[in-house]
């Protein structure tokens, strides 16, 4: 908590201390955005969905991501995805069934919080239990997401294929319950604790950094506007993939171990980060470094 | 193998279209060696040979090997190219599999 204390306070966030730890998430929020709208001043607000490519001092790697988006590669997975999703089960439904508005307008409240199994639950989640209480066999029902990249991979398509229903919805999560707002505290948490043998924290390369190089040839993207393009496809994969992937690879640069695909802990800080970029356009599927 | 996407995607600017056209394909080299044998190679696996045709005709062809990337991306210019004009695209590779895919000028 001290360090998080010293961070906020080392950034000019807050002037006096025990407020911050104490802030609401819509306090939290405000500051968060603050922030951002002060290191980037020349950035408009909605292009920060863009991640990185909104940044000056970015515009190399602007001009190599518009070209890609003339064709974007991910086209490929999200017609798989798409497939998928039309593609009726052995009863009939889709999976558009298993949703509001079938599906449709409804991932910019993603993730959030289920009363019932007092859980974070993300749009993967829901998906595949929606496979699972329709009899359908998946590879990545069963797989070890972690390992099995094929499996992954097939998740990943199918929630890009979700999360294009929603493209341009602006990201509304609804934090009014207590436990919700405990699960944030917790993705706040590890958003701002120290981890790995470089000892960084998500925070020193999102906020601080960034806009910046990092070893040289990994761009740093802004945190504000993290969330909105997953599930995306990476020049360096050449697949697209899950958030939770991304997070177990940004854990593992920083020379910790990552979690587990779909474990709590990164649900809590997907409900944090989500939240942290309100009111931003989804733009998922998209291209990014 | 009919399950093999081709897309293609026509865009015009001041009298000339650009064809770009994406595939799925691996682009094995030959060289990789396979990760669940390591004694063993991943087979080659490439595309050969890709021919364009408008309205039936064809325009360009192209020889690619394995130096071309996973899920290539070709492009070709076309100039005088007509709205409503028919462009196909066939490709073939080196394990006898095809594949093609039409668009049309917008």
């Amino acid at each position: 908590m001290k360090k998080i204390l010293l961070t906020l306070a080392a950034l000019g966030l807050v002037a006096g201390t025990l407020p911050a730890v104490m802030a609401d998430p819509a306090s939290d929020l405000k500051q968060f955005q603050a922030f951002f709208k002060k290191k980037f001043p020349t950035v408009p607000f909605d292009e920060f969905a863009n991640g990185l490519y909104a940044l000056p001092g970015m515009e190399e790697y602007r001009d190599q991501w518009e070209q890609f988006n003339e064709f974007p590669p991910y086209e490929l997975g999200l017609s798989d995805g798409k497939k998928m999703w039309e593609k009726p089960f052995k009863n009939g439904k889709t999976f558009a069934s298993c949703f509001k508005n079938g599906g449709k307008n409804i991932a910019q409240g993603y993730p959030y919080w289920d009363e019932r199994s007092q859980k974070i639950r993300t749009a993967e989640m829901d998906l595949m239990d929606c496979a699972r209480q329709n009899g359908e066999e998946f590879p990545f029902l069963t797989a070890d997401l972690d390992k099995d990249t094929k499996a992954r991979v097939q998740l990943a398509e199918l929630t890009a294929a979700f999360y294009s229903l929603s493209q341009g919805q602006r990201i509304r999560i609804d934090l009014s319950s207590p436990g919700a707002v405990k699960a944030y505290e917790e993705g706040k948490k590890f958003w701002w604790q120290r981890r790995g043998q470089l000892n960084f924290a998500c925070a020193h390369c999102h906020m601080d950094l960034a806009g910046r190089n990092f070893g040289g040839n990994q761009p740093l993207s802004a945190a504000l506007g993290h969330t909105t393009a997953w599930p995306a496809q990476r020049l360096q994969w050449g697949r697209l993939e899950t958030l939770h992937r991304r997070y177990g690879t940004c854990n593992s640069q920083v020379r910790a171990k990552p979690f587990k695909h779909g474990s709590d802990i990164y649900n809590n800080l997907q409900l944090y980060e989500s939240y942290m970029s309100s009111g931003l356009p989804l733009t998922a599927p998209a291209m990014r470094n | 193998m009919a399950d093999i996407q081709t897309k293609i995607r026509t865009k015009s600017q001041g009298g000339v279209t650009d064809v770009l056209v994406l595939v799925e394909h691996p682009m094995e080299t030959g060289q990789r060696t396979d990760p669940k044998d390591k004694s063993k190679k991943v087979p080659a696996h490439f595309i050969q040979k890709m021919t364009f045709s408008v309205n039936g005709k064809e325009v360009a062809s192209s020889d690619l090997g394995p130096a071309v990337s996973k899920d290539p991306l070709i492009g070709i210019k076309l100039k005088n190219a007509k709205p409503g004009d028919k462009i196909k695209v066939n490709w073939s590779d080196n394990m006898g599999q095809s594949g093609s895919g039409e668009a049309t000028v917008g």
